[in-house]
């Protein structure tokens, strides 16, 4: 940055012109915050040397409003989602891309605490930024700030977790509790601000599955419960795997603090997000070992089992409710809505 | 949990004790949706129905009203305040929710307070609150509209489509073809009209009532308290949610219900148009009546979709197999009547369970 020109305080439409500006933002907040040697050398591309072996490669978006939450913000939430989706195939994280969609207007304070709070989230897992975008929108036509991060790792070989792996008999496990994360972002929404202890469960997941798989290589499926909730996840791994799924309601680990915020705003446990958890399914001889595992990491310290694959009815997840009745659990239809009744 | 088996257990006994079958509605979306949530219908013996009535506000709003709110939220300078579960109901040719896609102004608030604070905040802007909801939501909505002229906060105004609960129960024993054995009557609304308005029932067509709390125990007295007045030939209204409910009701709540608005017929999703169940803003209040507001709005004529029996459905003399939209044209994606807009609604839960019925059906029969 030029010494004399003044030190911006919040973004501006020349901040993605390319010039000056850009180049501070890059020098200043990135590098500074996320540097590596790949990420140092701003090509076009970043190159980077893969010993042979399986890739995982993904993509992910983060809209989350507002940006910042009880318990992390919109950077810890970018990094730890893509981190999380490699993980969930057995995949270890190593390299991430970023694309940042900055709003004319946002505090450039607000961009480095968010970019600091991806560095932490990295520099604790051994993940590099290498390649990255900047762009800035008029006021009015963002959240204040959008992120994309795309994630490559390598997969363990031998294992095999995806999804319709599923089979009768086998067990399933979530490890901790659920609904944290979207409580505690509804938790500080305008307009709906309600006092709270809870905090979002954001957190990178790869640790924690790797402990797991280096004891139990033989997991079937996992599955982070992120949008839609545990519901969801469970639902795509009962239709994936032609299989049924029982669960039951009081094996459910749910804060007091998220069922009560739920009653208040005709919200589902089941339906709300998580951002730090992971659903694991594995033969019923492997729980124990899997459950010790788990519970051994600190994400992982309250697993439990909360049900079982069944042959039928397939493609079917059944609640047995704290009454002893039974009812389906469905795939949220959209944004779930509260209820006036 | 021990109590609770036990009054399953007393339900078990008393409905062997009755012989038949016997069909219960629960008038009130908020008990449709406890029994959902506990699974209470599958613990049931199987001559004990428990059918949902119209309490759900959201599931009997009609159509052209989702439809004139799309309109006035397309309006310049305007926007639609509303509870969350309005905004994917269908209108005749779309949602809320689709139109907030196309640039209308939809927001969801959780109170009508907030709706009120909203149009403080941008006076500029005509903050049009979706007024509906039976008498439990009608009070708060009531304060605000007073609460509004009182404080010279001319851009804020409702929309009104709140309805009543007792002229739709009336509505639908005097069609005269209903098979219902005992009414299960919402807790929430009996807190600010107390049980007596249901008396009626009881003199005039001898069905017995009983005003249930939400818990699941809650209900599951309460079914016992029906079946033990069926089997002993009594009709009274009995009131299980005591802890909350008496017989004349809140006082207050009722005299800002009266203050600012006034009966009128009303036009009910499935039922057709019900005389007397519906509340409209009184003339003082009519500069917060968005119907006078947007009065001259072109709003095109409703259009029931023909076909449709939720009424019938309602009303427990058909089933949803009967109709000949359900599964076609009417499905929890695309629902036309209130029966299936409502994720617990009569039709949406046949849709639902269908799958899993067949497998218990196929797996009987290879037994």
């Amino acid at each position: 940055m030029n010494q004399h020109q003044k030190k911006d305080e919040v973004i501006l439409m020349s901040h993605g012109g390319g010039g000056t500006r850009t180049k501070s933002i890059i020098n200043d907040i990135i590098l500074k915050n996320l540097g590596n040697a790949i990420l140092a050398k701003l090509d076009d591309a970043a190159c980077i040397t893969v010993p042979e072996s399986e890739l995982a490669l993904t993509t992910d978006s983060y809209v989350v409003q507002p940006i910042f939450f009880p318990g992390g913000d919109i950077g810890k939430l970018a990094v730890c989602g893509t981190i999380n989706d490699l993980a969930m195939q057995g995949a270890e994280p190593r390299y991430l891309c970023l694309g940042l969609i900055l709003e004319e207007g946002l505090p450039v304070s607000d961009l480095e605490k968010i970019i600091q709070s991806m560095g932490r989230v990295l520099s604790a897992t051994g993940v590099s930024i290498v390649t990255g975008d900047t762009k800035v929108v008029e006021r009015g036509q963002n959240n204040g700030l959008l992120i994309n991060t795309s994630g490559m790792g390598v997969r363990c070989p031998g294992v095999d977790v995806h999804v319709s792996n599923a089979c009768p008999g086998d067990v399933i496990i979530i490890t901790g509790s659920i609904g944290d994360h979207g409580i505690a972002v509804i938790s500080c929404r305008e307009g709906l601000k309600f006092e709270s202890e809870l905090v979002s469960d954001v957190a990178p997941l790869w640790d924690l599955t790797h402990r797991l798989l280096k004891v139990i290589p033989n997991v079937h499926c996992l599955r982070d419960p992120t949008r839609g909730g545990l519901a969801a996840a469970l639902c795509d791994i009962a239709r994936t795997s032609d299989a049924g799924i029982r669960i039951n309601e009081t094996s459910l680990p749910v804060k007091r603090e998220v069922i009560g915020a739920c009653r208040m705003l005709g919200l589902n446990p089941l339906n709300v997000a998580n951002e730090g958890k992971a659903v694991v399914v594995c033969q019923q001889e492997d729980a124990e070992k899997a459950l010790d595992a788990l519970r051994s990491h600190p994400y992982g310290r309250d697993a439990c089992v909360i049900g079982v694959v069944t042959p039928a009815p397939a493609g079917m997840v059944l609640l047995e409710t704290e009454m002893g009745g039974e009812r389906i659990v469905e795939i949220p239809s959209g944004e779930d809505l509260p209820r006036i009744c | 949990m021990k109590q609770f088996s036990s009054h399953i257990e007393n339900i078990q006994r008393l409905s062997e004790k009755t012989g038949r079958a016997v069909k219960l509605m629960e008038v009130c979306g908020t008990h449709t949706m406890a029994a959902f949530r506990s699974g209470l219908r599958s613990l049931l013996p199987s001559n004990v129905l428990l059918l949902s009535g119209p309490g759900c506000p959201v599931c009997v709003t009609a159509g052209d009203y989702i439809d004139r709110a799309i309109v006035i939220a397309h309006e310049p300078n305007t926007l639609v305040a509303s509870f969350g579960d309005m905004i994917r109901v269908p209108g005749t040719d779309s949602s809320l929710e689709e139109a907030r896609a196309h640039g209308a102004r939809v927001l969801v608030v959780y109170s009508p307070l907030d709706a009120l604070n909203e149009a403080i905040r941008h006076p500029k802007t005509q903050v049009v609150f979706l007024g509906v909801g039976f008498e439990t939501t009608a009070p708060a909505v009531a304060w605000t509209i007073r609460e509004s002229k009182r404080q010279g906060v001319s851009n804020y105004s409702v929309l009104c489509a709140h309805k009543t609960i007792p002229p739709a129960m009336a509505a639908l024993l005097r069609s005269g073809d209903v098979k219902i054995d005992g009414f299960m009557c919402p807790g929430h609304v009996s807190v600010i009209i107390g049980s007596r308005p249901y008396e009626f029932i009881c003199r005039d067509y001898n069905i017995p009532c009983v005003v249930a709390g939400f818990e699941t125990a809650d209900m599951a007295v309460s079914i016992g308290i029906l079946l033990q007045q069926i089997l002993n030939h009594r009709a009274e209204v009995v009131i299980q949610y005591s802890r909350s409910v008496n017989e004349s009701g809140n006082a207050e709540a009722q005299a800002i219900m009266n203050e600012v608005f006034e009966e009128c017929d009303d036009r009910w999703r499935g039922l057709g148009m019900i005389p007397h169940s519906g509340l409209r803003i009184r003339k003082q209040f009519a500069q917060h009546d968005a119907l006078t507001i947007f009065g001259n709005l072109n709003i095109p004529a409703p259009r029931e979709r023909p076909g449709c029996i939720c009424g019938a459905i309602l009303k427990g003399t058909q089933l949803p197999a009967d109709c000949p939209l359900f599964r076609t044209q009417c499905t929890p994606e695309t629902p036309v009547g209130a029966c299936m807009v409502s994720s617990e609604g009569t039709c949406a839960a046949y849709y639902k369970y269908a799958k899993y019925t067949e497998h218990h059906e196929s797996a009987s029969k290879k037994g």
